[in-house]
C-alpha cells in the first residue's frame, strides 16, 4: 500500500547544471516499488502541491530520485542536504510489465531516469539495450549506470556532442530492423515517445510508454493529470496519475 | 470531550469535516489509505445527466498558496454512479452528499428524482462550475437563475437539497437568499474563483481551457467573507468551504456561519487532512471548554 511517509536524504548530488540526485531512505516505499512508479513530493511550504518524480532505482531501503529543477518546488528540492527530511507519498501510479525477452528502453532527456530502475528489473529475465537521447553532453546523465546494467548501450545527442548525432530514433529503427526484440519501454518528450511507438508498432513490437502531465493529488481523485486513451474502442480520459503513468502505447492518443 | 456532532438540514453527521466534491472522487482512492466513516461526510465528484469526458490537459495550473483547475466535471454520469459507485459509498458510516450538474433547468431535476429514495442523504446543486460552457455558473450568478433551479429540484425531491453558490457574483447575499426562499433546506459555498495563468515564454494560457477555478488556502479569506455575508441574511444552514487548511481554518469558517466545513484542496498534498483536521477541531473545543462543535457556528463577534 502507498502511505505518506517522512524519509531521511541520504545523499544529494548535483548532476549536471540543472539536474540532481537525491536518495531517501524510506524501506516501506522501496520493498513496494516497481519501475515506471513514482513519488509525491511535498516541496517545502512556499509551493501547495507535491512533486510528482519517478523513481530511478532502488538500492536496499534507499530510493534514489533524479530530477530537473525547473521551478520552484524542484528548486526547493535540489537545496535540500544530507539529514534533512522529506514528505513522500509513495509509490504511486502503474509501473511497466516486464516479461521474457529481449528488451530496448528508451530515454530522453529527464526522462531517463526511471528507465534505469525499468533496465535493471529487465536485466534480471532479459537481454537489455538502452537507448538515451539528450540535447548536448553537458546534459548527459546516468551514462555510466546503463551501461554497466546493459548488455548494449546508445548514446544520443542533438548536436553530437556526445555520443552519436541524432535522436533516439535512429539506432532504434536500426535495432527493430535487424534484430529480434519481445519489448520497447520508452519515457521522455511526448514527441519522441509518439515518434517510438509509432516505430514500435511498425515492426510489430509491444511498447509500453511512461506518459507525463501536470498533476494535482497523484492518486487519482482530482481528475487533472489526464491523458486521452483508447483502451477498449471507445476514448476515454485516463488519470496519468492512477491509471498510468506508463501505457500500453496501442491505447494512447498521442 | 466535545461533542461534534452536528445535525444539518436534518441529516445527523457524526462531526462537521465533509469532503468538497471534485477532490474526492468517489471516495476509493482516499478510502486505500483511511476508514471513511471517520468522516462527517462525503460529497461525491460532480454529476451529470450524461457521462462527461471534461475538457482537454492540461487542467491545473499552480498558483501562489492555490490552484486553478479546469477539469469540466469529468464523471461517469449520475446513472452509473447510482449503479457502480454508491453501494461502495454506502459501505461506510458517512453522510453521503451527491453533486448534481445541469445543461438545463429540467437536466437539475431529472438528476434530483434518480437521487431521491436514498440514493443521497443530501443532494447539493452546483450552479457554480465554472469550467462548462452550459448550465454550471451560468445559473449560479444570477437570483433568477438560482431561483429558477432550486425550485425545479426542490419539487422532485424530499431529500434536503443543498445549493452550491458560486463566489463570482457582486451580491452573494442576494443569490443565497434567493435559494433559500426556492426552497433549498441549505447552502455551500464557496465554488472556486474563475482565474487564468499564462506562460510567458509561449504567450499560451498554461490551462487548455485558458481559465479554471482558484482553489487553496488563497481563497479562504474569500470564503470566509462570504459565508459570513450569506450566513447573516439566511436562516438555511451552511457547509462553508474554500482554502481549509487546518483545524484553526475550520473553527474560523464555523465561527463566520458555517455549520459544516468542506475539506477539498488540503487533500491534494494532505490525504489524511480531513481527519487531522476533525482532531485539531476537536482539540479546540476541549482547550477552550466548549461543549460541543455546534456551539462554534455564527459566534464571530463583529465590530
Amino acid at each position: 500500500m502507498p502511505n505518506l511517509f517522512d524519509c531521511n536524504i541520504t545523499e544529494n548530488i548535483r548532476l549536471t547544471n540543472s539536474v540532481y540526485s537525491i536518495a531517501v531512505d524510506c524501506e516501506s516505499i522501496a520493498a513496494e516499488s516497481a519501475p515506471g512508479q513514482f513519488l509525491h513530493i511535498k516541496c517545502g511550504d512556499r509551493v501547495l502541491l507535491r512533486r510528482p518524480i519517478s523513481i530511478c532505482n532502488v538500492s536496499g531501503g534507499v530510493l534514489r530520485i533524479v530530477f530537473e529543477v525547473k521551478g520552484e518546488g524542484t528548486k526547493w528540492l535540489s537545496l535540500q542536504q544530507t539529514g534533512d527530511v522529506l514528505s513522500i507519498l509513495g509509490p504511486l501510479g502503474n509501473g511497466f510489465t516486464f516479461l521474457k525477452g529481449n528488451v530496448i528502453v528508451v530515454g530522453g532527456g529527464i526522462g531517463s531516469p526511471p528507465m534505469l530502475y525499468a533496465a535493471e528489473r529487465a536485466k534480471e529475465n532479459a537481454a537489455v539495450t538502452a537507448i538515451l537521447g539528450f540535447r548536448s553532453a553537458d546534459d548527459v546523465i546516468l551514462k555510466d549506470n546503463f551501461e554497466s546494467v546493459c548488455d548494449e548501450f546508445h548514446l544520443m545527442t542533438d548536436d553530437g556532442s556526445a555520443g552519436e548525432r541524432g535522436s533516439v530514433i535512429l539506432p532504434l529503427e536500426n535495432l527493430l530492423k535487424n534484430g529480434e526484440y519481445d519489448a520497447v519501454l520508452s519515457c521522455g518528450p511526448h514527441k519522441m515517445q509518439e515518434a517510438v511507438a509509432k516505430l514500435a508498432a511498425e515492426f510489430n513490437v509491444p511498447c509500453q510508454v511512461s506518459l507525463e502531465e501536470r498533476m494535482g493529488c497523484g492518486v487519482g481523485a482530482c481528475l487533472v493529470c489526464v491523458c486521452a486513451t483508447m483502451p477498449d474502442g471507445t476514448m476515454k480520459m485516463s488519470r496519468v496519475c492512477a491509471d498510468g503513468p506508463v501505457y500500453d502505447a496501442r491505447e494512447v492518443f498521442f | 470531550m466535545a461533542d461534534l456532532k452536528i445535525n444539518f438540514a436534518g441529516v445527523e453527521l457524526k462531526n462537521p469535516i465533509v469532503t468538497a466534491s471534485g477532490t474526492f472522487g468517489f471516495g476509493r482512492e482516499y478510502g486505500e489509505y483511511y476508514d471513511l466513516s471517520k468522516l462527517g461526510g462525503i460529497c461525491v465528484k460532480g454529476l451529470t445527466a450524461k457521462p462527461r469526458e471534461g475538457n482537454l490537459p492540461p487542467r491545473i495550473a499552480e498558483t501562489p498558496g492555490g490552484m486553478l483547475n479546469s477539469v469540466g466535471l469529468q464523471n461517469p454520469g449520475i446513472d452509473a454512479f447510482i449503479t457502480d459507485e454508491l453501494p461502495f459509498l454506502r459501505e461506510f458510516d458517512t453522510v453521503i452528499i451527491a453533486n448534481i450538474s445541469g445543461n438545463t433547468v429540467e437536466e437539475y431535476a431529472e438528476m434530483a428524482e434518480k437521487l431521491s429514495g436514498g440514493n443521497a442523504d443530501i443532494i447539493e446543486v452546483n450552479v457554480s462550475c465554472p469550467n462548462v460552457k452550459a448550465g454550471g455558473m451560468a445559473f449560479g450568478t444570477s437570483t433568477e437563475g438560482v431561483t429558477a433551479v432550486t425550485k425545479a429540484v426542490r419539487e422532485k425531491t424530499k431529500t434536503p437539497v443543498m445549493v452550491k453558490l458560486s463566489p463570482n457574483v457582486t451580491d452573494i447575499a442576494s443569490i443565497a437568499k434567493a435559494a433559500e426562499d426556492a426552497g433549498a433546506d441549505a447552502l455551500s459555498l464557496i465554488n472556486t474563483l474563475l482565474g487564468m495563468r499564462i506562460d510567458i515564454q509561449t504567450r499560451k494560457p498554461i490551462l487548455n481551457n485558458n481559465v479554471g477555478g482558484l482553489s487553496g488556502p488563497a481563497v479562504f479569506p474569500v470564503a470566509v467573507r462570504m459565508v459570513w455575508q450569506a450566513a447573516l441574511q439566511v436562516k438555511i444552514p451552511i457547509l462553508g468551504m474554500g482554502g481549509v487548511e487546518s483545524g484553526s481554518d475550520a473553527v474560523e469558517m464555523m465561527l463566520a456561519g458555517a455549520s459544516l466545513v468542506g475539506v477539498g484542496t488540503a487533500c491534494f498534498h494532505n490525504p489524511y487532512a480531513p481527519l487531522d483536521i476533525i482532531v485539531q477541531v476537536e482539540q479546540y473545543l476541549d482547550k477552550k471548554g466548549i461543549g460541543s462543535a455546534k456551539e462554534l457556528t455564527g459566534k464571530v463577534e463583529p465590530v
